[in-house]
C-alpha cells in the first residue's frame, strides 16, 4: 500500500471521497476505536512498568513487571546467567560473518561463505554446548529466543543443502534418482510437522546402535531439518525450472561435467531466482520451531507457556503471550519484508 | 537419457580420444567406463545400494533395540482393549473398545475439525481477500493489516493463545455468554442444543439433495435449449428457488418439527445439549483465523491476475457487472487459485495436528500420544498415523488435479 507517502488531499479523497466511503470510513473508525481503546489502555495507560514482584501490579492494566523480571528467561531459558556471554558471542560471530559475506567484494564472497559454512556451525555448537575447556551445559538448560534462533539456523543448515540436492534429483534425467527424490519430497511434505517431531524423538534413538544416544534437541533439529528440506526443495525447483534449458546445454557443449555445470552455471542463477521462496520457507521454519514444545523443549513460546505455571506470577497469560507474540511477529515481519525487497529487486 | 539429442548422447564416437589405443583391451575398458550410459547405471545402482544398506542397518538396530527393551512388534496390539478415556468422540467408541476403535475415533476427530475449519476459513478468507481489493481505503487497510498480522505469527501461538488466553478467561458456566438463549459459551466449552431424533433432518437433507439434482438437470436443459433456439431460461429465479429457498425451508421445517434438547443450567454446570470441548473451540478458532490470512492472499492474487482488458471487453459486449463477475472474472480467477488453495487445504489437514499441543483428541494426540505410551509400539503406530495424512493428502491432490484439469484453459 503506497498510502504512506500520499499527499493530504489524496488522504481526504481516500477516506471521504464519496458519501458511501465517508459512512463506511466513519463506521469502521468507530469500530476500531471501540476495539483499540481498551487494548491501548490495558497495554500502555493502565499498565504497571516498574516494580519487582506481582504485588507491585495494582492497576487494572498489563503487568510488564512480569516480563521485566522474566526477560532473561525469555531470551536464554535456564541457561546459567554467568555463561550467557557464550550464546551472545556465537550470535555476534554469525551476524558478523553474515555481514562480511554480504559486504565482501564479489570474487571473495564464495570462498568466504564456504569458510563460514565449515567453521561457524561447529564453533557455535561448541560455544553454546561447552566441553573442550568450556563448562558443559546440557541442552535441557537451553531455551527462549536463543533456542528459537539456534533451531532455525541449524535446521536450515540441514534443510538448504539437502533441499538443493533433492531439487536437483527431482530434475535429474536418471530415473531412479528422480524417483527417490520425488518420494522423499512428497513424503515429508505430506505429513504434519508435529508428527515428524514426535517421530524423530521416538525413532532416532531406536534406529541407532545400542549405546549411542541422540540428544533430545538434536532429534528435533534433524526432524525439522528433513521436513523443511522437502519444502526447500520445492522452492529451489521453482528457480531451476525458471532457467532456460539452453544454460545447461551450453555448459555441456563447453565441456563442463554435470557437477561443474551445476555448480558454476545452474545453481548461482537458480538460487538467486529462488531466494525469496527460500526466505519464505525459512520464515515458515522459524514459525514451526515452536512445535518443539510437544517434546518439552522450551523455545521462546515454550518458555512463555511454562512461565504461566509460576505460582509467584499467577494470571500473567496475556502479558506472556503479547510479549512472545510481538517478538515472533517482529522477526517474521522483518524477514518477509526482506524477502519482498529481494523479489522487487529481481523484478526490476 | 534422450538419445535423440546430440548433447546428451552416450558415446563420443568419432571424437579424438584422450587415450590413444595402446592395446585394444585397455582402450575398450576406458571406453566402457567413459560411456555415459554405463556411468548412469553405476551411479544410480550405487545410490540405491547405499540407501538400502542404510535402511537395513537402521532396521537391524531397531529390532535389536526393541528386543532389548522388550517391545513387541506386529499389529496384534490393535485388538487389545484400549482403556483410554476420550473426552470428545464422534464414533461410538468407549473405554472398553480396542485400540483400533481408538484410532478411528482419532481420525474422526481430525476430520471433523479439518472440515469445519476448511469451510469457515474459506469463507473468512474470501471475505478478507475481497476486502483487500475494496475501493474504500480503510477497508483495504484493515484487511491488509489482518493479513500481515496473522501470517507472521506461529500457528501454535494462536492455538495456545485461544486456549489459555481466551477460553480459559471466559466466565464460569454460571455466567456463561448466551447465544440467543440456546447455546452457551463458558470456560468448559460451548454447550449447544442437540436434536432428540435425527429423522426430520434426514428427510430435509434428502429434499435438499433432490433439489440440487433438479437444478443440475434444469441447467443442462436450459443450456441445450439456449444453444438450439437462443432462448434464455429464468436460470437465476429457478436457481434461487431450488438452491436457496428449498434448503432453507427444509432446514427450518426440520428444526421446528424436531424436539430440541436445550441445555439448562443446573447447579454449577449445564445439563442436556451437547458440549463442544474447549480444545475443539480453541483449535478451530486458531485454524480459521490463521488460515484465513493465507487464503485471503490467494483470493486477492487470483482476482488480480485477471487482466483488466477482460472486464472491459465483457462490458463492451454488453454484460452487466454481475454477469462479468460470474462469467468472466471468477472462472479465470479460480483457475489461478486452485493449486495454491489445494495446498492450503492440505495445510489445514496437517495443521489440525496442532491440537496435540492442547490435548485435543485428534489422531496424533490419541494414537501417537496415548496409545503409543500404553503399548510402546512406536514404529507401527507412527506408520499408521502418517498413513492417515498421506492417504487423505493423496486423495485430495488427485481430486484437485482432476478438478484443475477440468477448469484448465483449453488451448489449441
Amino acid at each position: 500500500m503506497s498510502a504512506a507517502n500520499a499527499l493530504p488531499t489524496s488522504w481526504r479523497e481516500r477516506l471521504f471521497g464519496s458519501p458511501t466511503i465517508t459512512v463506511v470510513t466513519l463506521l469502521l473508525a468507530a469500530l476500531i476505536a471501540w476495539i483499540a481503546v481498551p487494548i491501548i489502555r490495558w497495554a500502555l495507560i493502565d499498565a504497571t512498568w516498574s516494580g519487582q514482584t506481582r504485588n507491585d501490579c495494582t492497576g487494572s492494566g498489563a503487568c510488564w513487571v512480569f516480563v521485566k523480571a522474566r526477560f532473561g528467561q525469555f531470551m536464554y531459558g535456564f541457561y546459567p546467567i554467568e555463561e550467557r556471554w557464550r550464546p551472545n558471542l556465537a550470535g555476534i560471530l554469525f551476524a558478523l560473518s553474515g555481514a562480511a559475506i554480504i559486504l565482501a567484494p564479489k570474487r571473495l564472497k564464495l570462498s568466504l561463505g564456504l569458510a563460514a559454512l565449515v567453521i561457524l556451525p561447529p564453533l557455535g555448537v561448541w560455544l553454546i554446548a561447552g566441553g573442550f575447556g568450556l563448562r558443559a551445559i546440557e541442552t535441557r538448560e537451553w531455551g527462549g529466543l536463543m533456542l528459537t534462533v539456534f533451531i532455525s539456523i541449524y535446521a536450515s543448515l540441514i534443510a538448504i543443502p539437502l533441499g538443493i540436492l533433492l531439487a536437483l534429483g527431482r530434475q535429474s534425467e536418471l530415473k531412479v534418482i528422480k524417483l527417490i527424490a520425488v518420494l522423499f519430497i512428497e513424503f515429508w511434505r505430506g505429513v504434519p510437522i508435529i508428527a515428524v517431531i514426535f517421530l524423530a524423538s521416538l525413532l532416532l534413538p531406536l534406529i541407532m546402535p545400542a549405546g549411542i544416544g541422540v540428544d533430545r534437541l538434536a532429534r528435533a533439529v534433524i526432524g525439522l531439518g528433513f521436513c523443511i528440506a522437502a519444502y526447500m526443495a520445492e522452492a529451489v525447483r521453482g528457480g531451476l525450472q525458471a532457467l532456460p534449458k539452453g544454460q545447461r546445454e551450453a555448459a555441456t557443449a563447453l565441456g563442463l561435467s554435470y557437477w561443474k555445470a551445476t555448480w558454476f552455471i545452474i545453481l548461482p542463477q537458480a538460487l538467486r531466482i529462488s531466494l525469496p521462496a527460500i526466505t519464505n520457507e525459512f520464515i515458515a521454519l522459524v514459525k514451526n520451531t515452536t512445535l518443539v514444545l510437544v517434546v518439552s523443549i522450551l523455545d521462546l513460546l515454550g518458555i512463555a507457556q511454562a512461565s504461566l505455571a509460576d505460582p509467584a506470577w499467577v494470571g500473567m497469560n496475556m502479558e506472556a503471550y503479547v510479549f512472545s507474540g510481538a517478538l515472533y511477529w517482529l522477526i517474521c515481519f522483518a524477514l518477509s519484508r526482506w524477502s519482498k525487497s529481494l523479489e522487487t529487486k529481481r523484478g526490476r | 537419457m534422450d538419445s535423440g539429442s546430440p548433447l546428451r548422447s552416450g558415446r563420443n564416437d568419432g571424437w579424438p580420444s584422450a587415450f590413444p589405443a595402446r592395446s585394444s583391451i585397455v582402450a575398450k575398458a576406458f571406453a566402457f567406463i567413459n560411456d555415459k550410459r554405463v556411468r548412469d547405471v553405476f551411479y544410480q545402482a550405487a545410490l540405491l545400494i547405499g540407501l538400502v544398506a542404510l535402511l537395513v542397518y537402521f532396521i537391524r538396530n531397531a529390532s535389536q533395540n526393541m528386543v532389548q527393551a522388550g517391545i513387541a512388534s506386529g499389529f496384534d496390539f490393535l485388538w487389545r482393549t484400549s482403556g483410554i478415556e476420550v473426552p470428545f468422540v464422534l464414533t461410538n467408541y468407549t473405554q472398553s473398545d480396542n485400540i483400533l476403535a481408538l484410532f478411528w475415533a482419532g481420525v474422526a476427530n481430525t476430520m471433523l475439525v479439518t472440515v469445519i475449519a476448511l469451510v469457515l476459513s474459506t469463507a473468512l478468507g474470501f471475505l478478507i481477500g475481497i476486502a483487500r481489493l475494496s475501493s474504500i481505503w480503510l477497508v483495504q487497510a484493515i484487511a491488509g493489516a489482518y493479513v500481515e498480522f496473522v501470517r507472521n505469527i506461529p500457528l501454535l501461538f494462536f492455538v495456545l493463545f485461544w486456549y489459555f488466553g481466551v477460553i480459559a478467561a471466559l466466565p464460569a458456566p454460571r455466567e456463561s455468554l448466551s447465544v440467543f438463549g440456546v447455546a452457551f459459551l463458558n470456560n468448559r466449552g460451548l454447550t449447544i442444543p442437540l436434536p432428540d431424533a435425527g429423522a426430520n433432518f434426514k428427510y430435509a437433507f434428502i429434499a435438499i439433495a433432490i433439489s440440487c439434482l433438479l437444478h443440475w438437470l434444469f441447467l443442462r436443459w436450459a443450456k441445450r435449449r439456449k444453444e438450439q433456439t437462443g432462448k434464455d431460461a429464468p436460470v437465476l429465479r429457478v436457481g434461487l428457488v431450488l438452491l436457496l429457498l428449498v434448503p432453507v425451508l427444509a432446514l427450518a421445517w426440520a428444526t421446528l418439527a424436531t424436539r430440541w434438547d436445550i441445555p439448562v443450567l443446573r447447579g454449577f454446570n449445564y445439563r442436556g445439549g451437547f458440549v463442544v470441548i474447549p480444545e475443539f473451540v480453541a483449535l478451530l478458532a486458531a485454524l480459521v483465523t490463521y488460515t484465513a490470512g493465507f487464503i485471503a492472499e490467494i483470493v486477492r492474487g487470483g482476482i488480480q491476475s485477471v487482466p483488466n482488458g477482460q472486464i472491459e471487453a465483457s462490458s463492451a459486449l454488453g454484460l452487466r457487472p454481475g454477469q462479468t463477475l460470474r462469467l468472466v472474472t471468477i472462472p479465470q480467477a479460480l483457475r489461478v487459485m486452485t493449486p495454491p488453495m489445494t495446498n492450503q487445504y492440505l495445510n489445514v489437514l496437517k495443521n489440525s495436528s496442532f491440537g496435540a499441543a492442547i490435548a485435543y483428541p485428534d489422531v496424533v494426540s490419541l494414537f501417537m500420544g496415548s496409545a503409543l505410551n500404553n503399548t510402546g509400539q512406536a514404529i507401527e503406530i507412527i506408520a499408521m498415523t502418517l498413513a492417515v495424512y498421506l492417504v487423505i493428502g493423496l486423495a485430495v491432490s488427485a481430486f484437485m488435479n482432476w478438478y484443475n484439469a477440468r477448469i484448465a484453459l483449453v488451448t489449441r
